[in-house]
């Protein structure tokens, strides 16, 4: 009787340890994931603004490739979604076109367009996060800053790339009108870069591919590639977007990201 | 040589069959590397011309390869919450197919509209479950004035709509992939017709209509091949009277067909849509073979000889005329290789080998079988030939009015063949039986054709096409294109421009019009482009660098003469209208409506050819140049009748049609080989032209009708195809057979008769 006793207390005490032990020990996969993503957006927060000067090349499947050129101005938000200013260079008859976008994580964009040709600056109403950003294998979403509230997560498994030791992370996307079913993202250990996203159409087959290429360390904190290439898996299109220059905190602020200074921008 | 043959056969019948076994196993085992190939492509040579134009053009814009849902309401207009509600529902459970990048239809059309400053791009129906009497007034508003729309997605009386899926499918392997995504848009319209019984659905697109290729096909092997086994029996059985006989041409014909596909299978040749048939051709010409030599042998057994004697005797007298036959049936399919259609190629070659085996086999392997199988026969039935013989008869005391009426009936079938022309209708390819042509005609009565086609207007240089003067340009021919009967829907860039030019002006109608500045334009297609939903971009229409648009018009479903004539006069049109702007024009349509004209061109040549190297053959078998240049006549005369018969009941030439001159003259020679070489053998012996034709007559008279009689049957079967190119391949084939026989029995003999005479006595002397 005294012995039984004995037993059910030491298997109580070993149960009770188990499950104190079990929230470090066996985190579930979504969990692991989420924290992640939370050191991943930690680790880039606090840079405030650039400023970039940028390439798009968009080929099509049979190699003919064009290039367009433009400047990307950018303001990090906290609690939202960076806002973006894209002035567009290239081709010469849409120079001096400017597209502002307030990006938002799971509600549509804020969206302004201004013509020169027009002098009018236009808002756009629309869902068309996935639609593609200037006729390239960009969408919208695939732009966008990265904020931890846009997806949900599940830690996969660890895998290397470019020789570097990383977690395999997939994310499920949050906005309704996403044109992703998920993303499968590898992001190294050492910095939380992400350096490959396949991204999952509404029938579950792979659509896109985009890979980073050339990182360069800015304000000995923040780590950004030159290069981002994106191939469509389906219809063998693809968009390089380099970066030629890029500046950090530059001085721009809210005031440089409104409907009125569209249509200064040069 | 021939006895030793012979011999061997008669004496070692179980070795024959052993080698045949083996040879059959090996070559049958190739059966393994067939397949089947449903899409439309394998109708054009890798070189085609227009197909080249076409791969560039979805090079240069992107592909649009699409399967269609249509939706229409038990009655009325679609413009009721219900229907738009299925309409909606479907919209997005059709992403969920196969290969498919984007969806379109009523529900997620991209409606623009300016509200002040804002312009609102928004999916034009939004809240499917709460459609009140306003929302759905705005829809059809909206719908009804949209060119976009009207005539491709929704009919101009609101009384149909189209969902339509875009599909990027692989090259690889597709027909499984095309099976694949019509399985499962149909499976996805069960699942609604089952929630919306009332309603109507149809399938139309490139996707149905590749489909509809390889499921005719296999419906041709399904239902043609075992009917044409019952048939077969059937005549053997009606013809032979012997049980053995005709076990033994069922053998020799179920060898002949695995030996065929199995070398068919190694040499590489896929199945299609032309080449499935190849079987039940092979059926009907090794038939006749078989038939020739066992009935010969029943007449020498019920004569009282031997089985070997009678094999003997069998083969003494058919193996020759057999050979020629043959061979000459060999050519006619061999020059198929004229056209310029592979698939029809494949078909000439494969029953070229078809018709060479079953000689080889109805020489070896049936004498061995008819040697082994036991076989009893009633010596009676003598009396067998004279219907023939009295018809004989019959034509011989009625000649001097058969030559002058046969030659009038002659000349104006002749006359009436000038009313064929070469057109190849491909939507009525498949016939109303088919799923696929009900839905094509549907479409057509409620939205438009299925036909399309896809002119890139290119300006040279890179960003020209935002240049008000060629904007302009390309406007004018959309709208010359609107104004012809031929078209029913025009999709053009221009349009977007003057809609985005009003959306930009307040909605105001009067702006409704071209930009006026290049700057202007691109900065509307830049905002256009930025605006683009999940799926689609501008490259459908315009080219990366933006040199060139692709204007895409949907056709009436007319015949191939209409539209190469519609597409030259668009040319002309563009090249006076804008000169300094390159025009192309191309379309799975044009593709082959073009491919008809190329390929009768390249088959008269080939007909030629057959005609040269047949008449060669015959004066060779005949030994008489004199009857190889008679025998052009009967030769010729029966494909003239029968091409008048087919200019009285239907005068489309189409692309199957273009190859029945050669293989039918290699068929038809052979009753004029037999019944020449009759006549030719009795005037030889000194007779009269008369009684040459009597001993024509009795000699072969009854195994022509017999043989004419089972090629007919043959035929027919296939003209039952639901495969338009197939059944007419198959009936004008048959009615020329049948004009052959009339001819043989008719006109020939008169002929004869009345032009041979003056002849006797020199022939007589020289033979």
């Amino acid at each position: 009787m005294s012995r039984m006793q004995s037993i059910r207390q030491v298997s109580g005490l070993i149960i009770s340890l188990l499950l104190l032990a079990l929230p470090v020990q066996a985190q579930s996969p979504e969990q692991k994931g989420l924290e992640i993503a939370k050191e991943r957006k930690a680790r880039d927060r606090g840079w405030g603004d650039s400023r970039a000067e940028a390439s798009m090349i968009l080929r099509t499947a049979s190699g003919q490739q064009i290039e367009r050129k433009m400047r990307m101005l950018s303001l990090e938000m906290q609690d939202d979604g960076d806002k973006g200013l894209t002035i567009f260079d290239q081709p010469a008859d849409v120079k001096g076109t400017a597209f502002l976008n307030y990006s938002h994580a799971i509600e549509p964009d804020d969206q302004w367009m201004y013509l020169p040709a027009l002098k009018r600056v236009k808002r756009i109403s629309s869902r068309n996060k996935s639609g593609p950003f200037m006729g390239s294998e960009f969408a919208f979403e695939d732009l966008s800053s990265f904020e931890v509230e846009k997806y949900r997560y599940k830690y996969l498994r660890d895998d290397k790339i470019n020789s570097l030791n990383s977690f395999v992370v997939e994310q499920t996307p949050a906005y309704e009108h996403s044109g992703y079913t998920k993303m499968i993202v590898w992001i190294d250990k050492e910095h939380y870069r992400a350096h490959k996203i396949e991204y999952y159409d509404r029938k579950g087959s792979l659509l896109k591919t985009l890979t980073m290429h050339d990182f360069e360390l800015y304000l000995d904190k923040y780590w950004r590639p030159m290069k981002l290439s994106m191939v469509n898996n389906q219809n063998r299109k693809s968009t390089d977007l380099i970066t030629h220059e890029l500046q950090f905190r530059t001085g721009l602020d809210e005031n440089d990201f409104n409907q009125s200074t569209l249509r200064r921008v040069r | 040589m021939k006895s030793m043959w012979l011999k061997s056969i008669l004496q070692h019948p179980w070795l024959i069959l052993l080698l045949g076994v083996l040879f059959i196993g090996a070559s049958g085992y190739g059966a393994k590397n067939l397949y089947f190939r449903g899409d439309y492509k394998v109708y054009f040579q890798p070189d085609n011309p227009q197909m080249l134009d076409f791969e560039q053009m979805q090079d240069e814009f992107s592909k649009n390869e699409n399967a269609s849902i249509i939706v229409a309401p038990p009655e009325g207009e679609i413009f009721n919450p219900q229907t738009l509600k299925l309409i909606y529902e479907l919209t997005e459970a059709a992403w969920q197919t196969p290969y498919s990048t984007r969806v379109d239809s009523l529900a997620n059309f991209q409606h623009t509209r300016a509200q002040g400053d804002d312009l609102i791009v928004e999916d034009l129906i939004l809240a499917p479950d709460s459609l009140s009497a306003r929302n759905i007034a705005r829809i059809e508003s909206v719908a009804l004035q949209e060119p976009n729309l009207v005539g491709k997605i929704i009919d101009s009386d609101g009384l149909a709509s189209m969902i339509n899926i875009t599909v990027h499918m692989p090259e690889e392997d597709k027909t499984a992939v095309v099976k694949e995504v019509a399985d499962h848009v149909r499976a996805l319209t069960d699942q609604y017709k089952a929630e919306y019984p009332e309603h109507k659905f149809y399938h139309t697109g490139i996707v149905f209509m590749n489909e509809a290729f390889a499921v005719e096909a296999q419906k041709d092997v399904e239902t043609l091949v075992p009917f044409m086994f019952l048939a077969i029996i059937l005549v053997l059985w009606y013809l032979l009277r012997s049980f053995t006989g005709t076990l033994a041409t069922l053998l020799v014909i179920v060898t002949t067909i695995v030996a065929t596909m199995g070398l068919t299978g190694w040499s590489g040749i896929f199945l299609s849509t032309a080449t499935v048939n190849a079987p039940t051709l092979i059926m009907t010409l090794a038939v006749a073979d078989c038939v020739h030599v066992i009935s010969s042998m029943l007449f020498a057994l019920r004569q009282g000889k031997d089985k070997a004697q009678a094999l003997q005797y069998a083969m003494d007298i058919n193996l020759m005329p057999i050979f020629i036959t043959s061979a000459t049936t060999a050519i006619g399919f061999l020059t198929m290789n004229f056209s310029n259609v592979p698939i029809l190629a494949d078909l000439g070659n494969v029953s070229a080998l078809g018709v060479m085996l079953a000689f080889v086999f109805s020489v070896t392997l049936l004498p061995a079988l008819l040697m082994i199988l036991p076989m009893r026969v009633a010596r009676q039935q003598q009396a067998k030939g004279q219907g023939i013989e009295a018809f004989g008869e019959w034509v011989i005391r009625h000649h001097r009015r058969l030559l002058p009426v046969t030659f009038v009936i002659a000349i104006l079938a002749v006359a009436a063949s000038f009313n064929n022309s070469v057109n190849d209708i491909a939507t009525e390819y498949f016939d109303q039986s088919t799923a696929f042509r009900q839905s094509t005609d549907f479409q057509e009565k409620h939205l438009s054709g299925m036909s399309t086609v896809d002119f890139a207007i290119d300006a040279g240089a890179p960003s020209a096409l935002n240049d008000p003067q060629v904007l302009q340009a390309v406007e004018d021919f959309s709208q010359w294109l609107r104004q012809q009967s031929e078209v029913d829907h025009v999709s053009t860039i221009s349009d977007t421009f003057k809609r985005l030019n009003k959306n930009m002006h307040g909605d105001n109608q009067s702006y409704y019009r071209l930009p006026d500045s290049q700057e202007l334009a691109a900065q509307y297609l830049l905002l256009y482009e930025m605006s683009l939903p999940y799926g689609l971009d501008l490259n459908n229409q315009v080219n990366l660098d933006k040199s060139a648009t692709r204007v895409m018009a949907t056709m009436k479903n007319l015949g191939s003469k209409e539209f190469t004539a519609f597409e030259q006069r668009a040319i002309d049109w563009m090249a006076k209208r804008a000169p300094e702007l390159s025009v192309t024009a191309a379309s799975p349509s044009l593709m082959f409506a073009h491919i008809g004209e190329l390929n009768m061109n390249s088959m008269l040549k080939g007909t030629v050819l057959a005609l040269v190297l047949i008449s060669g053959l015959l004066v060779f078998a005949l030994r008489s140049w004199r009857m190889g240049l008679i025998s052009l006549l009967p030769n010729l005369l029966p494909a003239g009748i029968g091409f008048g018969i087919w200019g009285l009941m239907s005068g489309n030439i189409n692309l199957g049609l273009s190859v029945v001159l050669s293989m039918a003259l290699g068929i038809i020679v052979d009753d004029t080989v037999h019944f020449l070489s009759k006549y030719r053998y009795a005037r030889g012996q000194g007779e009269s032209p008369e009684q040459g034709v009597r001993y024509a007559f009795s000699s072969v008279g009854r195994a022509l009708w017999v043989t004419t009689l089972v090629l007919v049957i043959g035929f027919s079967v296939l003209s039952l195809s639901s495969f338009s190119l197939n059944a007419d391949m198959g009936l004008l084939t048959g009615i020329i057979i049948l004009m052959a026989l009339a001819v043989d029995f008719l006109f020939l003999p008169a002929f004869l008769m009345v032009f041979d005479k003056q002849h006797t006595s020199k022939e007589g002397a020289e033979g």
